[in-house]
């Protein structure tokens, strides 16, 4: 009796000071995390945020630097068979043993045709092999020296638990249907998912069981999406929310002079492009019938010379932003120095149409997100009354990216005629580049998973496969090097426009790692 | 030549006791007599004519895009420093002037309240014609309709209509097709008003003896409804419609400032609004405020015309 009354007491006690000292750190982001099955969509935002619930084989620190995730170490046996050693003792979340077999199960997902992520583990054809609960072997059709290099957002999911729950296949990203997996997480990660509401608010809970150090201080992490920019800015600065991204460029100044929150900017490696279908015989959306004007090499050219990417750096991004030639941050490629954009030149553009038969330019129909990247919509709409200087008609589409991706990618039968998108590679290196946006892929999507335009040049593709074999650096700069010239300089394949800035607001409470890829991993921040 | 001449001049006299008889009349009076009612008139009748007149007087086109320049866009007022003088009331973030492009969106946004007024009134004056006259079931089909409408808002079934559209033409719509849903989707969330009023004075109306008079004739009953009663009943209508004008313009105000309205290289009020707040925390408070005045000064015009008509036409206040 006086234990149980002492233990009533003490539960009290526990109740009483819990709240006091719980710390919930609440956060904004312009776009809805809509399905929380890591195979849906390869993109940046929605694998930040699976991040803190799931794991991959490999880690990336603060810096960027490939170290241990679920394996611990791992070796190359013999140029086609890897070794990865599994970390010990570690639960998915329901409780179940994080084993080989996830592993190997987790694999075979990742290439499942509803996929989002099937260059992930490359070449095509590579097999994962169990060779005892702690070891899988990689087995590849060539070699491949950077094999691991985008493991750190291929998530490991529980193979009983996604086959009890009918997620062996991945929620395609258009799919009506929500999956077991597209509304539930179990991953091995530092947060559970407690509560999702897709488009409104998710929340996350420590992992008590989690096989890492925590270096956060949250009882609770609460995130919704905010998607009009003034309203992010005014939850932030009235402490509605601790961090909200992102800070449209014309607030930076007002944050920064607010007593309680401040922008953190610095460089991204995304690059915002524009691209082309130029694979249909002719385009689904556009006055042109029975051919393809974007076949045309000097059409292409002609989009980009009319574009005035200095303007839009200037005037839309405010200067936060740096006009790139190649579709890889400078910052990725040591020899982007050698490429510059063309000066825009609209008299040359018109003659080049002219030149290909449209003297009158003709009208095409332009797919835009409105809440994925710094300012694209007012980006889309600047390029639109660019071209119009040319005689080019764009039909501005901007919708909200769950629309928006279902539509252009694979999942969607990239159905566009001429979009605009942004792309992170997501190892940091040229070949993940070339892989999903240069190399042509079929109607499925294989090849090329992202080539939504199916840019296709064979001397392009050949040199894809010997960047992915070669072991020399400077050698394979250089086949890099000439795959970019050609992509770009001869067959003007697409317009890159710039890689945006971060600009990232925060309560002057919170201690915010701020990774250049723009992953939003919140189990590194601090809130006092 | 000559033979013709005398035709004007004897038409002259008749007119002009017709314009003494308009000025003598009550309205006239109660029109010319109130000083609100004039500045409203007048400027209701400003803002309409400029909207209408805006290609002739905007001094630029801003749904013309090769004219739009990006190097000139985020241009405060031409009286602030950093002013420029093409541009009187600023620039917004495409590079559009503001002036021209409040004139050329009021123009949408006035065209689309008169058409949608239009469409409302002749729908709820024709099915509250039918309800009162018909009686019975069909009374009772039209004016349960009209009670279940009445419980959502109008803005709600103007979002319906535009969603249903988006789903049956795509997303890709064209700007004909826009102005035209837009126009449907406003007037069908309006009728009810009206058909409700027609059907309470032609309830009134159907028993008086001149109704019974055409009908002992065996005129067509159609012919009774549109001859007979409709003239005795259209007084209420027009108060009606003038406050709906104003409402009409509203919605389509907020459609388009919740993205659902014109396409944004065509701005109308609303969507200039809504380019604006986003810059208002910027400090860059002309793309937001001048439609914003613009807007309100129009609405609040023609709701006090509205008013005055209803004091003026209903019986009981003179």
């Amino acid at each position: 009796m006086k234990l149980r009354a002492f233990a009533l007491a003490l539960a009290l006690a526990v109740a009483t000071t819990l709240p006091a000292s719980a710390v919930t750190f609440r956060f904004a982001f312009q776009g809805d995390l809509k399905s929380l099955d890591p195979y849906s969509l390869n993109e940046t935002f929605t694998h930040g945020m699976l991040g803190n619930v799931y794991e991959g084989l490999t880690k990336r620190d603060k810096d960027l630097k490939i170290i241990p995730g679920l394996a611990t170490s791992w070796e190359q046996v013999e140029p086609t068979r890897w070794r990865f050693h599994l970390r010990k003792g570690v639960k998915f979340q329901n409780g179940e043993d994080f084993t080989a077999d996830d592993v190997v199960f987790s694999a075979e997902r990742s290439f499942k045709p509803a996929s989002d992520i099937k260059t992930r583990i490359q070449p095509a054809g590579t097999k994962a092999m169990k060779v005892d609960d702690y070891t899988v072997d990689f087995v590849l059709p060539s070699p491949n020296p950077i094999l691991p290099y985008e493991w750190d957002t291929w998530y490991i999911l529980s193979k009983k638990w996604a086959e009890a729950n009918g997620s062996v296949e991945p929620q395609p990203q258009a799919g009506q249907q929500q999956s077991y997996a597209a509304l539930h997480a179990n991953g091995t990660g530092p947060f559970i998912i407690t509560e999702h509401q897709a488009g409104v608010k998710t929340v996350f809970k420590p992992n008590p069981n989690w096989w890492g150090k925590p270096e956060h201080n949250f009882d609770e992490v609460i995130f919704t999406t905010i998607s009009n920019d003034a309203t992010r800015v005014a939850a932030l600065l009235s402490g509605d929310v601790d961090y909200a991204d992102p800070i449209p460029l014309q607030d930076v100044e007002r944050v920064n002079a607010s007593a309680n929150a401040h922008v953190l900017q610095g460089p991204e490696l995304r690059t915002i492009f524009l691209g082309f279908d130029q694979y249909r015989d002719e385009l689904k959306y556009s006055n042109v019938k029975g051919k393809n004007p974007f076949k045309d090499v000097r059409v292409r050219k002609a989009f980009y010379l009319a574009i005035d990417e200095n303007a839009i750096v200037d005037k839309v991004m405010r200067k936060a932003a740096v006009a790139s030639a190649l579709m890889i941050s400078p910052l990725l490629f040591p020899l982007a120095k050698d490429f510059t954009r063309p000066a825009t030149d609209p008299a040359e553009a018109k003659k080049l149409l002219t030149e290909a038969g449209y003297p009158n330019g003709f009208e095409v129909t332009m797919d835009c997100p409105n809440d994925r990247y710094v300012n694209d919509e007012a980006i889309c709409q600047a390029v639109t009354a660019m071209l119009a200087r040319v005689g080019i008609k764009i039909n501005l589409l901007a919708q909200p990216k769950a629309k928006y991706f279902a539509k252009i990618l694979v999942s969607g039968g990239y159905d566009t005629s001429f979009y605009l998108l942004g792309w992170t590679p997501g190892s940091f290196d040229s070949w993940n580049i070339l892989a999903n946006m240069y190399r042509c892929r079929d109607e499925k999507g294989a090849g090329g998973n992202n080539n939504v335009g199916n840019y296709c040049n064979p001397k392009v593709e050949e040199l894809t496969k010997e960047v992915l074999v070669e072991a020399d650096t400077a050698k394979r700069d250089k086949m890099i090097e000439e795959a970019y010239k050609i992509g770009q300089e001869q067959d003007w394949g697409y317009i890159p426009l710039h890689q945006q800035a971060l600009a990232w607001g925060a309560s002057k409470k919170m201690k915010i790692v701020q990774r250049a890829d723009n992953q939003i991993l919140f189990y590194w921040f601090r809130k006092e | 030549m000559s033979a013709q001449a005398p035709v004007p001049l004897a038409d002259e006299p008749q007119r002009r006791s017709r314009l003494a008889a308009v000025l003598d009349s009550d309205i006239a009076y109660s029109f010319l007599h109130s000083k609100v009612t004039i500045a409203a008139a007048i400027v209701a009748l400003v803002i309409i004519a400029a909207a209408m007149l805006a290609p002739l007087i905007a001094p630029h086109d801003p749904y013309d895009l090769r004219t739009l320049s990006l190097l000139d866009s985020h241009n405060p007022p031409a009286w602030l420093t950093g002013g420029d003088a093409r541009y009187l009331l600023g620039t917004d973030d495409q590079g559009r002037d503001v002036f021209s492009t409040i004139l050329y969106g009021s123009r949408q946004s006035i065209l689309i309240g008169l058409m949608a007024t239009l469409f409302a009134g002749c729908l709820g004056i024709a099915l509250g014609l039918i309800a009162g006259y018909a009686g019975g079931s069909l009374d009772a089909l039209i004016m349960r309709a009209a009670d279940i409408q009445s419980t959502f808002p109008a803005i709600l079934i103007a979002m319906l209509i535009d969603g249903t559209s988006r789903a049956l033409f795509g997303e890709q719509r064209n700007d004909q097709t826009v102005f035209w849903v837009m126009v449907l989707a406003i007037g069908l969330s309006f009728w009810v008003q009206y058909a409700r009023t027609v059907r309470g004075s032609t309830l009134v109306e159907k028993n008086k003896d001149y109704v019974l008079a055409a009908r002992l004739i065996g005129i067509h009953p159609g012919l009774i409804l549109f001859r007979h009663v409709l003239p005795n009943v259209v007084g209420p209508v027009l108060v009606i419609a003038t406050i709906n004008l104003a409402l009409a313009i509203i919605t389509e105000a907020t459609l388009s400032f919740l993205g659902l309205g014109l396409p944004s290289t065509e701005p109308s009020l609303g969507t200039l609004i809504q380019i604006g707040q986003k810059y208002l925390f910027a400090g860059e408070w002309w793309i937001a405020i001048f439609p914003g005045i613009t807007l309100a000064a129009l609405v609040l015009a023609v709701n006090l015309l509205g008013d005055w008509l209803r004091d003026a036409l209903n019986p009981r206040l003179r």
